[in-house]
Formats: C-alpha cells, structure tokens, sequence
C-alpha cells in the first residue's frame, strides 16, 4: 500500500549485559516514532532497557531457497564442535 | 499553613485533570488510526489514571470524610469537578486529541517540575512518579504535533484548525485564586500564572517546528478548574463513565 508507513523490526536489551534480541515489528513515519511505538509496543510490561529500530528494509537475509548449499554441509563437520580436545582436569567447568 | 478545604480543592483540580484527560483518551481505544497509536493512546489513558489514583486518593485523605479515589471519581456530579475545560472537549479527530494533548502535556510537565519541591512530602512524592511517565507524554505528543503540522496539506491544515479551537481552552491553566494563593503560601504548589512565560516558550519552539501559528487572541474560557461552568461536554462523558457505579451501586470485581 503506497500510503502505509515503512516497516521497522525492533531489537530490545532485556537487561544490563545482555544482546538485543529481535522481538517483532511495527509500523512508523520516522526512527524517532519508531523507537517511541517501540516503548509503546514492546515494552509496556518492563521488558527493556535500550531499544533498536531498524527500517526492515534495510535488512540484508538469506534467501529460504538457498537453506541446502548455506546451511546442511555444517551438518556433517562434527570435527568443528570442539569436543575432541582433552581438557587438563586442573582446567574444571569451561 | 493552607486550610484542609483549600488543599483538598487543589488536590481534585489535579486529579480532575488526569481523570477527565485520560476518559477521553481512553475513548480512542480501539478506535485509532492505526494499531500503534491505539497502544500509546491506551498507554497514556492508563498514566493518566494511574496518576488519577493517586491525587484522588489524597483528596480523600485530605477531605477526611472517608472517602476513597472511587468515590470521588465516580460519585460527583458535574459540579463537583474541578478539571480545566481543555481536558472535558471531545476528541475531535486524531489531530485535535493529540493537539489537546499536546497542550495539557507541556503544562502538566512544567507544573509537575514544581511540585517535585512540594513542601507537602506526600505531593512531592506523586510528583516524582508521574513526572517521569508525563516527560515522555509530551516528547510523544510534541513530536507527533511537529509530525502533522509540518507535514502534507491536509495534516498542516487540521492541526492549525486544532489550534485555532482549543488556543481559547489554554488560559484557564494559568488563571489564579484564592486557593492557589494560600498553596503558594504554603509552599505546596507554584502560582499558575507564574507558569505562563515557560509555557508560552516551550509550547511555541514546538509549534514554530510544527509550522503552526498560535493565535493572537489570549481570550480565554474558564470555569472548569474554579467548578463554576464546566462546558456541556462534561455531563454526557460522565454518564459514561459514571454509569456502571450508578446503575449498580458499589459493584465491584
């Protein structure tokens, strides 16, 4: 719809020390409106302290078409989970 | 020190204000232009009530005669409320509730600067909390009234139109009497009309922004805060929200 604003995914930080997590999108004329529907939105229940917004269309992803050659030849290189190694008992809980 | 019956008068001026403002609020749940706004209107209502709560919780105390917020909410007529005439005007469209928003957020939050130094610790005390919630109504409001009047064509001329209509309702905030004057007195509340100069500046750097102009006329209506004549406005909005507790009384759940 031409009249409609621009899409925005919104990334909240739940708390101190932890990543933003995506939590959804919403519509809105500008950043600043954005990141206050945000508030509005996201973050009526505590759930943040600090909120990203980006314009969905800046967004760059993977295509689901290419899941075959991106993802399923990770599937079989078990050699890359660093599990093989012997860790020196005086080591503990890594 | 200011009589009990002085302060209480001032205690429900602020709660009729948040009362009123945020019933009409409320009204857009449901109803706005698009689902986020519907949150952030529905956000404000209940800040609004939320500081409703607690002004008429006080005004019970102060009054002594064991009334809860409830019963001062719901069980006065037209008459006993002492809300300006701004907060009591229809909605209007989408522009005009956030231009009337617009103009009651930057008063509230001059006037909630002030009471943050409150001598009576207890008005202070809600000052503080609703402070906070009232900073961000105004960037809201302020930014989304900047948004519409320096916008397209049609969103420029339905604000200034919002202007032009409520411009007249502006005044009555600063209008002072014998009950403001014993809260200075008293050091419990700043005089309003001490407040215009601010208002007039922060109000104006929003509108300037918004490509509005603020009408030559200081002509204002009052009534409201004084009980005098409140507009006919008010009595069809509290038979909306006073009705349950009327029809039912002492319902509860």
């Amino acid at each position: 719809m031409k009249n409609e604003w621009p899409l925005w995914e919104i990334f909240i930080r739940g708390q101190h020390g932890m990543s933003h997590r995506h939590v959804g999108s919403l519509h809105a004329p500008d950043a600043e409106m954005a990141i206050k529907n945000a508030r509005d939105v996201y973050t009526r229940r505590n759930e943040g302290v600090s909120i990203w917004v980006v314009e969905a269309r800046h967004i760059a992803a993977t295509a689901p078409g290419d899941k075959g050659p991106l993802f399923e030849p990770s599937e079989s290189k078990v050699y890359r989970h660093p599990t093989f190694f012997d860790i020196p008992e005086e080591v503990g809980h890594m | 020190m200011a009589d009990n019956q002085q302060l209480f008068q001032f205690l429900l001026r602020m709660g009729d204000n948040t009362l009123i403002l945020g019933h009409r609020v409320s009204e857009w749940c449901g109803h706005s232009p698009i689902l986020e706004e519907d949150i952030a209107l529905a956000n404000t209502a209940l800040d609004l009530i939320g500081q409703t709560q607690m002004w008429l919780e006080l005004a019970g105390e102060v009054q002594g005669e064991g009334k809860s917020a409830d019963d001062l909410a719901f069980l006065r007529d037209v008459w006993d409320f002492r809300n300006v005439l701004l907060t009591e005007v229809p909605n209007g469209d989408f522009g005009r509730t956030m231009m009337r928003q617009f103009l009651f957020d930057a008063w509230h939050s001059i006037m909630l600067g002030r009471l943050l130094k409150s001598s009576d610790s207890r008005i202070a005390e809600i000052a503080a909390k609703a402070s906070k919630e009232v900073a961000y109504h105004l960037e809201r409001s302020g930014d989304t009234v900047v948004g519409l009047g320096d916008g397209t064509e049609e969103s420029h001329a339905r604000m200034q139109e919002a202007l032009d209509y409520l411009w007249p309702y502006v005044g009555e905030m600063f209008a002072s009497d014998d009950i403001d004057a014993a809260m200075v007195q008293a050091g419990i509340a700043p005089d309003p009309a001490g407040l215009r100069d601010e208002y007039d500046a922060l109000v104006g750097r929003f509108l300037t922004e918004a490509t509005l102009t603020i009408p030559d006329n200081n002509w204002a209506h009052k009534g409201g805060r004084t009980g005098a004549m409140h507009t006919e406005h008010l009595g069809h909005l509290l038979t909306q929200m006073q009705w349950l507790q009327r029809a039912y009384p002492g319902a509860s759940w």
